[in-house]
């Protein structure tokens, strides 16, 4: 057996270490090791989306990254999506458009929307769509998802304006 | 109570919703306690075979590895038939589900389980099983099955017929018939008579969360299991069959789910985790991949449906007849009956004959799923109701309206309809902007469904304790997998007079709460709704008690309106006299605890637009929109949710989903790659029309939302699809996934 490898990173703008096997996926390390159980696994393979954390400012699944991945990077999860009190405009919308059902999901969808809208602040549905299609939701058919995503986008341009 | 409500029928914010986004909410797979071990099951590679050897000494041996357990480690009694609130079934089918004994009936059947130091080294040892098998051939269709010299599944299974045990050993459970009037009667006074045969493929209900659980075997003798489940009781109630216990030495914590639909109330890691962890003295979780999802889960039966109808010249239905295979998978309970009970549950029919054949198959042992046998039965009926309007050149809807069950309508299978909304929902079907719209260019369709669910009632327990700031807490046993911690408590809220958010919803464990049914037959908001409803009315008549000892009157004489206590112009706000109660005799602690009846069916329906491109097959969904009779719409952002959820599912179930299952009986596509459900890119917006005709057992008229948005989306775009081809050919069998539409226009062609 392998022994295990220190790794350094930083996680939610925190130094964070931990140890892992050189086959830990990030997920496993994230959830197992670190305990941020927000970062959900649905599928293991890359085909679900409820891992995605960011990644030096790119959105991952992390059931495709190792844990030895981590060393130098910086990840962003759920976790760290909300700023103290104050829910992130996108996860305040999720809450009044009802765009969670079970929840699974969610955490992902809101990586995902967050990227987007931090990349492209006026998306079309059909640009919202396109990126979104990496997260499957089972529950909501997506209706209110893409309008939470839209109201969320709007409400962030006028902040900023 | 007025109509006039202040909560209901109101969107607040989810009370477990800043959990939820913020990635705090524990969900099954999310626990981690001192000592866990970490637990892998091994499954069958074969669809069919005996189970000659099982040897485990190398995985036993392997470091880090503290338990190994097969089917033999279950307690031996004798077999019984147990009804753990979906039916009656044997003990041994539950107990051969959870680990295969002597056989194994499905790939991806249970045959043994590891708990190891972590998943890996659990894994690890699961290859070091040794099983010999001796492989038998599969029978993977009703058809196959039911054909002479099938291969058999159980040597025990004797079929049933028509309510008589035959002693006779096959693949068929039991064929049953419900009938009414005179069907050759009926057929006869047709002028129209449309006879067709349809086929559906198994498919998943998808949630997103893999099955999980984690057990600890205490050392005085309980068993703890924290799991995602759509019923704790249920799995209370099955480890304590399954593992020989009395059910108080079991204690379920229901953690947050990730979607269920029917196919998180069986149980299947739940007894092997507490086996684990009795061999271990450790606590042991075990938490299925995907593919054991896929193969080791169960999905809805794939079915094989004769539909025939006739009408006479006025558009009446003068009789209808349908045939039913349904294959259960490895065990008996194919969702054939509830398929039964739906098929023709929309029209009003005298002559009526319904066969229905409950199949086992070398496949997963077959689960629920959103209005179970519906969508397959309905895929049938409502294709064959559409070619009967266009043969009498009506409106398809005009057709369904003239015919459409109402109150005092009785179905094939016994029961009058009391108030039901299958003519509300047509009318707004028609009505709507949607239908009444222009849909021009080539290669475009529109098609209609209806469907129908009954919803069921079941037991339900709430308390609310009233705290002295004047607000409540609200204790239940339905796990929320769709935001009904809320619309239980908005129903709690309008009895008290006081906000959504002044009543605080807590899920709690077997042990805290009163018996409560699964989250499932659409039955929570109604059910669990009326519990609360019932708690609330117990609070206001203690409240008004204390009152009335403060004012020095009696109860009777103390009024509630909107929040405020009053007797002869004083008055006391829910808050003021909450802060009294310690002075006037101690905690207030409303019950509610109901087993109700007359859950009262909902109607759904379907207007879709659809576009072909005939050179690749692909069908896209231009315009959607789902209606449904949802009694009264507690929250109706979760009504909507409900409705496009259950339509998404469906246009998923029309068009791609299929476990493509090789001649072996291996699920070739065990992936959410290569099982395709619908993706944001798919999809249109889904709208929604509320129809609210109050069902009259229910204080504030619910009617269960959950389900019946599933059951007309297959047939309405398979009648969209028909026209989108320009008639003359009908898709017979889902999914209609691009090969399928090919073969339709190429039909066409020649
Ligand atoms: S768990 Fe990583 S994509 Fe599904
Ligand atoms: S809310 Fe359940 S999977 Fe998206």
């Amino acid at each position: 057996m392998p022994g295990k490898i220190h790794v350094n990173t930083t996680i939610n703008g925190e130094a964070t270490e931990f140890l892992c096997e050189p086959r830990q996926t990030l997920l496993e390390c994230l959830r197992d090791t670190l305990n941020l159980t927000g970062t959900k696994e649905g599928c293991g393979d890359g085909n679900c989306g409820s891992c995605t954390v960011v990644m030096d400012g790119r959105i991952v699944t992390s059931c495709l990254v190792l844990g030895v991945e981590a060393a130098g990077a910086r990840i962003d999860t759920i976790e760290g999506m909300a700023r103290g009190n104050q829910l992130h405009p996108l996860q305040q919308s999720f809450l009044e458009h009802a765009a969670l059902q079970c929840g699974i999901c969610t955490p992902g969808f809101l990586l995902a929307a967050r990227e987007l809208l931090e990349n492209e602040p006026d998306p079309s549905e059909e640009r919202i769509r396109w990126f979104l299609a990496n997260n499957l939701c089972r529950c909501t058919g997506y209706d209110k998802i893409v309008r939470a995503v839209q109201d969320a986008a709007k409400q962030m341009r006028e902040a900023k304006a | 109570m007025s109509t006039n409500y202040r909560v209901i029928g109101t969107r607040p914010i989810r009370h477990d919703g800043a959990d939820k986004v913020t990635g705090r909410a524990l969900y099954g797979a999310d626990i981690n306690l001192a000592g866990m071990l970490h637990g892998y099951v091994l499954r069958s590679p074969h669809a069919h075979a005996i189970i000659k050897r099982i040897d485990t000494a190398k995985a036993r041996a392997l470091d880090g590895v503290k338990a190994v357990v097969t089917a033999a480690d279950f307690p031996v009694t004798p077999d019984r038939i147990v009804d753990l609130g979906e039916g009656e079934t044997p003990l041994s089918c539950i107990r051969g589900n959870v680990l295969a004994s002597g056989k194994v009936l499905y790939r991806g059947h249970a045959v043994a389980a590891v708990a190891a130091i972590n998943t890996h080294i659990a894994e690890e040892a699961v290859k070091l099983i040794e099983v010999e098998y001796e492989v038998l051939p599969a029978v993977l269709t009703a058809p196959e099955a039911m054909a002479e010299g099938a291969s058999i599944l159980h040597d025990t299974l004797k079929t049933k017929e028509l309510g008589e045990q035959t002693g006779r050993v096959s693949n068929v459970a039991e064929h049953f018939r419900h009938t009414m009037g005179d069907v050759a009667k009926g057929f006869a006074d047709a002028t129209v008579i449309v006879e067709r045969t349809f086929d559906t493929a198994t498919v998943h209900q998808g949630y997103i969360e893999p099955h999980n659980a984690t057990a600890l075997w205490n050392n005085d003798g309980r068993v703890h299991v924290w799991c995602s489940t759509q019923g704790s009781f249920v799995v209370r109630d099955t480890i304590a069959c399954v593992l020989d216990l009395p059910v108080s030495q079991v204690k379920v914590t229901p953690m947050e789910i990730g979607g269920g639909f029917g196919g998180k109330i069986p149980v299947y890691l739940e007894p092997v985790a507490a086996l684990l962890s009795k061999m271990s003295g450790r606590p042991v979780k075990i938490v299925m991949s995907r593919k054991d999802v896929f193969e080791g889960s169960g999905p809805t039966p794939g079915s094989h449906t004769r539909v025939k109808m006739g009408v006479n010249a006025e558009g009446k239905i003068t009789a209808a007849e349908a045939t039913l295979a349904f294959e259960a998978g490895a065990y008996p309970g194919a969702m054939v009956g509830p398929a039964a009970m739906t098929v023709f549950a929309a029209y009003d029919v005298a002559n009526v004959t319904i066969d229905g054949y409950d199949v086992v198959v070398n496949k997963p042992s077959t689960a629920a799923y959103r209005a179970p046998g519906a969508p397959n039965a309905a895929f049938a009926t409502e294709q064959v109701v559409d070619e009967i309007a266009e043969k009498l050149g009506m409106d398809p809807i005009d057709l369904r309206l003239k015919n459409a069950a109402k109150e005092g309508t009785r179905r094939a299978d016994g029961p009058k309809f009391r108030k039901i909304g299958c003519v509300e929902v047509l009318q707004a079907m028609k009505a709507s902007e949607h239908y009444r719209s222009e849909l021009g260019g080539p290669n475009r369709g529109r098609g209609v469904a209806v469907g129908f669910w009954f919803n069921v009632g079941l037991p339900s327990s709430v308390t609310i304790s009233v705290n002295a700031d004047g607000t409540v807490n609200l204790v239940e046993g339905s796990t929320d997998i769709g935001g009904t911690r809320t619309s239980i408590a908005m129903q709690a809220a309008e009895v008290l007079g006081i906000t959504a958010e002044q009543v605080r919803p807590t899920v709690v464990d077997t042990d805290s709460v009163g018996f409560t049914g699964v989250t499932g037959g659409s039955r929570t908001t109604f059910a669990t709704g009326m519990a609360a409803y019932e708690a609330a009315q117990d609070v206001v008549r203690q409240m008004k008690e204390r009152a009335a000892k403060i004012w020095e009157t009696t109860a009777d004489a103390v009024a509630l309106d909107a929040g405020v206590f009053s007797h002869e112009g004083k008055q006391f706000t829910f808050a003021e006299l909450a802060e009294k109660l310690g002075s006037t005799g101690g905690p207030v602690v409303g019950r509610g605890a109901v087993n109700p009846r007359g859950a009262g069916g909902s109607f759904a329906g379907v207007v879709v637009d659809v576009e072909v491109d005939p050179e690749t097959g692909k069908t896209t969904i231009l315009r959607f929109t789902s209606v449904q009779d949802a009694g009264k719409a507690i929250h109706p952002s979760y009504v909507e949710g409900q409705m496009q959820g259950g339509s998404v599912q469906g246009i998923g179930w029309a068009l791609n989903e299929e476990y493509y299952m090789n001649t072996e009986g291996t699920m070739t596509n065990s992936s959410l790659l290569d099982y395709r459900m619908p993706t944001a890119l798919d999809l249109p917006m889904i709208e929604t029309i509320i129809v609210e005709v109050p069902n009259p057992s229910h204080p504030f008229g619910v009617r269960g939302v959950g389900e019946a948005n599933i059951v007309p989306p297959t047939p309405a775009i398979a009648n969209a699809l028909y026209r989108a081809l320009g008639g003359g050919v009908r898709l017979t069998r889902l999914p209609m996934n691009p090969p399928a539409v090919m073969r339709a226009v190429w039909s066409k062609a020649n």
